[in-house]
Order: structure tokens, then sequence, then C-alpha cells
């Protein structure tokens, strides 16, 4: 059986231990990552180098925020809400952020669920996330609306440093894309869990592998990375 | 249940992640706990030094939790750990570089916009 032998028995080296094992792994003319799979080891990559994408836009709004003479907008003020006519500072933002985290949580369920073959579980735990995720772009939404209504473009706005607008236009916006992407393929996958696609092992359309439950884990790291850069954003954009 | 089925999930049953729901329902609780953390630093208006550790160490927090327990890195071989973990060092260095540069822009921009004032 094909996929047996990509998982089990390779011991042309001996095993190491501790950061040796790395070296001999990628040093011998073999496979690394040995019983990891294609699609997980391809999504990590896949992920490693969002992670860069992520990491220039942020490092350039460091830098223009560094260089700037003008002085930076305050974000607390900026993305305050008024409740009762008083102004809460980043509360959207602080709901934005455990709306996500909760979506990280319900997806990381449905991935446990999805190994114990709970089909009812793992649908009801992905459309949960998906409702999460599609929450968060809503309020993003709203974000955007209030704020190019008060005078915010790229090029300018109301209260401080030009390049306000356009780092968080470019860094939200490239966010939120992720996020909308993933709550299409969340949806995708909770029908081909519904379906008994991972059960029946029905080929996938674009890559024609046999469907299995480690989609639903792969599908789980994309999700969680999104949830992951916003972690970053929330720090370093909206709190710095 | 044919042979090949059998042992595709024992495969599986192998190599697929297999934890207790509790473990995933601390570490969302931890998650909350963290982000309030955060949160509260910029309600309760602390700023300096003081302001930006904190920020940094509850985002290195939050950031291993969801890449060791959700994502599952912690219980992945030690190859792919490295290969995903080291690269991103790049990055810091590249932010020690654009702090560099960010610095000299300012200080040009000082220096040269002054004169026509």
């Amino acid at each position: 059986m094909a996929d047996a032998s990509t998982t089990t028995t390779e011991h042309a080296v001996a095993p190491r231990q501790g950061w040796q094992s790395f070296a001999a792994e990628w040093a011998s003319d073999q496979r690394a990552f040995k019983n990891a799979s294609w699609g997980k080891v391809m999504m990590w990559i896949f992920l490693l180098s969002d992670t860069f994408i992520f990491s220039c836009f942020l490092l350039s709004y460091m830098t223009v925020r560094m260089s700037t003479t003008v002085p930076w907008p305050n974000p607390s003020e900026v993305f305050a809400l008024e409740i009762g006519g008083k102004p809460v500072p980043l509360l959207l933002i602080a709901i934005m952020t455990f709306d996500l985290i909760s979506s990280s949580g319900t997806m990381a369920m449905a991935v446990n669920y999805g190994y114990r073959r709970d089909r009812r579980k793992t649908v009801a735990l992905i459309l949960a996330t998906a409702v999460f995720g599609a929450s968060f772009v809503g309020m993003q939404g709203f974000e955007w609306t209030k704020l190019i209504g008060e005078g915010v473009r790229p090029w300018s706005n109301p209260w401080g440093a030009d390049q306000f607008g356009s780092c968080f236009f470019m860094i939200t916006g490239f966010h939120g894309t992720h996020v909308t992407i993933g709550v299409i393929f969340l949806l995708i996958t909770a029908r081909k869990v519904w379906r008994g696609d991972y059960d029946n092992q029905t080929p996938g359309f674009f890559t024609s592998r046999k469907g299995r439950y480690e989609n639903v884990e792969i599908m789980g790291l994309y999700w969680h990375f999104v949830d992951l850069v916003w972690v970053f954003i929330f720090a370093f954009f909206y709190l710095w | 249940m044919s042979h090949a089925a059998t042992a595709n999930q024992a495969i599986e049953r192998a190599d697929g992640q297999q934890h207790p729901i509790k473990l995933y329902l601390v570490v969302w609780g931890w998650l909350f706990v963290l982000s309030t953390c955060s949160y509260l630093i910029d309600y309760f208006g602390l700023q300096g030094y003081l302001r930006w550790s904190l920020i940094v160490l509850f985002m290195i927090l939050k950031a291993g939790l969801i890449v060791a327990v959700f994502m599952h890195m912690a219980w992945e071989r030690l190859t792919l750990i490295y290969a995903i973990l080291l690269p991103p060092i790049a990055v810091l260095v590249f932010v020690g570089i654009m702090v560099f540069e960010a610095n000299y822009t300012l200080f040009t921009r000082l220096n040269f916009f002054s004169i026509g004032s």
C-alpha cells in the first residue's frame, strides 16, 4: 500500500537524539520530515512563507512609524467606541480578539473530534469556527466603515502621520482577506466531513489524494495561523 | 473491514493527534486571560518600557500557546520544528536593520526639514 510506505519504516539512518537528528535527516540523501505527512509539511511551509509576508508588512509599518517627524495617531483613541456617551478604548478590537481566539478553540476541538470519527461534532465545531470567522470579518467591515467615515484615507487622516492609513488598510485588509478565504475553506471542509468523504477516502477534486481526517487538521493549521497573525497585529498595531 | 482500511486507520491513530479535549479548553482559557491582560495594558494606559515589555510578553505567551498546542507543534518531530521555527529568526535580523535605517531617515529628516524653516 502506497500510503503506508510514506508514513512508516524508513530507517536508513540510525535514529539520533536532539539537534543531531535534525542534522542527520537534512545531511543525507533521503526524505526529511520522515513521518510527517506531505500535506502537513506543505501547509507548514506555506505558513512560513506567509509569516514572511506579514512580517514585511509589520516591518514597513515599524519603519514608517519610527522615521516620521509627525506624531503617530493614538490607536487607543482612534479605535475607541462610545458606550453610554463615554469612550471605551479599543473595545471593538478586544471583542474581535476574543472572537478569533474562540474560533481557534472550536477549530482545535473540531480536529480532535475528527480523529475520533465523530462526524456530527466535527461538522458542528467547524461551522461554529466559520461563524466566528464571518463575524470577525463583519466587525472589521464595521471598523473600516467607521474609519473611512471619519476621513481616514491611505494618504491622509485627521489625527497625525499620513502613513497611518496606508499601514492600517494594508495590514488589516490582508489579514481580513486571509480570514475570508479561511471561512470559505472551512465551509468546504465541513461539507466534506458531512458527506463522509474522509471516512470513505473520497479523492479530492484538485489533488486526487484520498480524503482523510488529517485534512481537517491541515485546515486547522491555516486557521490557527490566521489567529496567530492577529496576535501580532493586535500587539504591534493596536496596542503599541 | 478490509485489510487496507485497518492499516490506514492504524496509521492515522499512530500519527493523528490524540489529546484530551480538556487540554484545548485549558489553553483556550489561558488565551482569554492573556488577551484580557493585553487589553488591560491599554485600558489602564500604562506607558513607556513597562507597556512595551508587557505587550511583547503577553504576545509571545499567546503565540507560543497557539503554535505549541493548537497547531500541535509540540508533538511534531524535531526536524520539522527547526525547519519552521528557525527561519523567522531572519525576520529579527531584518528588524534590526530597519531600526537602524529608520533612525537614520528620522535623523536626516530632522536635519534637512529644519533648514528650510
